[in-house]
């Protein structure tokens, strides 16, 4: 078994070394970079889900679903559960966290909010690559008022 | 917060109540290393997509692991009380017994000693970051795992030795082990200014 540490390292490296260097930098170069940690993310996200066996892919709701992230995939991944989960019943979701471990080595304040939304996109791929997996199309977008806390918006695409 | 105004109307709590049946039926998600691996298949795939040649994309591998392990080191010592290493072997003993028992959770025999003790290899049974890949014929001289050389090598120039660690077999390429072979250079010496002891 991996240390987490190994993880956290390797995802700061990957921030450091892809943020910039998009091989295709559209109008708005800043927003195709945090697309390619993003994509990055979705594969990853995706595979954690396929790794789910059969049983999980009978979630009788949309809610369920979401609340499996915010448990046993934020355990699986970051060690502990998300710390709050909110919807309009109109397939959006916020869930929060506030101590994101991704963030929590950086600031506790607002020093350096502006690097924050680069150590985000990873994740942010993560939860759309599962429920991807588990037959949900979302958009999922982060944002940070202070550090280390911030919220992920999942919108659910409907059919 | 702009984000939030999207979600006026019924905004509801909803319960995170205790245990879920799903943590029972998936005790393989629990393992991080699946996490770990399956990042690093990620970053492999997209420098490979960034970069034409595999050589370059070896060239990166390395870069990022020696950054990692110029930070991994202070992890390292300051978690494992292991003292400083009066020779290779010693540090030889405290890579593989102590080192990767730790952040991969593997212990690599180590082999081939040269004559001068100053040359070793690491055999290592099963490398956790080559789970569920399979290398595309393309890709022949890609290094798949050599972030690890890297690591190995930013993280021993920290506590003054310059060494070189490369791949000369891999299980990905059909060898029968995966061994990396280390080789010390030189101490570094502590660079004073002058006037100062």
């Amino acid at each position: 078994m991996a240390d987490p540490v190994l993880f956290e390292f390797l995802h700061t490296e990957m921030v450091a070394e892809l943020w910039a260097q998009d091989p295709d930098p559209g109008p708005g170069g800043q927003k195709t970079s945090l697309l390619v940690l993003e994509g990055m993310g979705f594969r990853v996200g995706q595979a954690l889900g396929e790794r789910l066996p059969r049983e999980t892919l009978a979630f009788r709701e949309e809610l369920d679903i979401l609340k499996f992230l915010c448990k046993d995939l934020w355990v699986a991944v970051f060690h502990k559960q998300m710390d709050s989960l909110r919807t309009n019943h109109q397939g959006t979701y916020v869930l929060q966290d506030n101590s994101f471990p991704l963030l929590v080595r950086m600031a506790s304040g607002l020093q350096y909010l502006e690097e924050a939304p680069k150590f985000l996109a990873f994740t942010c791929g993560l939860l759309r690559g599962t429920l991807s997996t588990l037959g949900v199309k979302s958009l999922v977008t982060a944002s940070v008022a202070a550090l280390p806390a911030c919220k992920f918006q999942v919108v659910i695409q409907k059919p | 917060m702009l984000l939030l105004q999207g979600l006026t109307g019924r905004k509801e709590q909803a319960q995170l109540g205790p245990a879920h049946p799903i943590s029972a039926l998936c005790p393989d998600l629990q393992k991080s290393s699946e996490l770990f691996t399956l990042t690093y298949g990620a970053l492999v795939t997209q420098l490979c997509k960034d970069y034409e040649n595999d050589e370059d994309v070896n060239k990166q591998l390395d870069k990022m692991g020696y950054n990692i392990g110029v930070r991994l080191i202070e992890d390292f010592l300051a978690r494992s009380n292991v003292g400083r290493c009066h020779d290779f072997r010693e540090t030889a003993d405290v890579i593989a017994k102590v080192a990767f028992k730790m952040y991969l959770g593997i212990t690599p025999s180590i082999t081939n000693w040269s004559p001068a003790g100053d040359e070793f290899s690491l055999i290592l049974e099963n490398n956790p970051l080559v789970d569920f890949v399979e290398l595309p014929d393309n890709h022949s001289s890609l290094i798949y795992s050599n972030l690890l050389c890297g690591v190995l090598r930013g993280a021993l120039e920290m506590v003054q030795m310059a060494v070189e660690a490369k791949f000369v077999q891999d299980t990905l390429k059909g060898d029968g082990v995966t061994e990396i072979r280390m080789r010390f250079i030189r101490r570094i010496e502590d660079n004073l200014p002058a006037g100062e002891e």
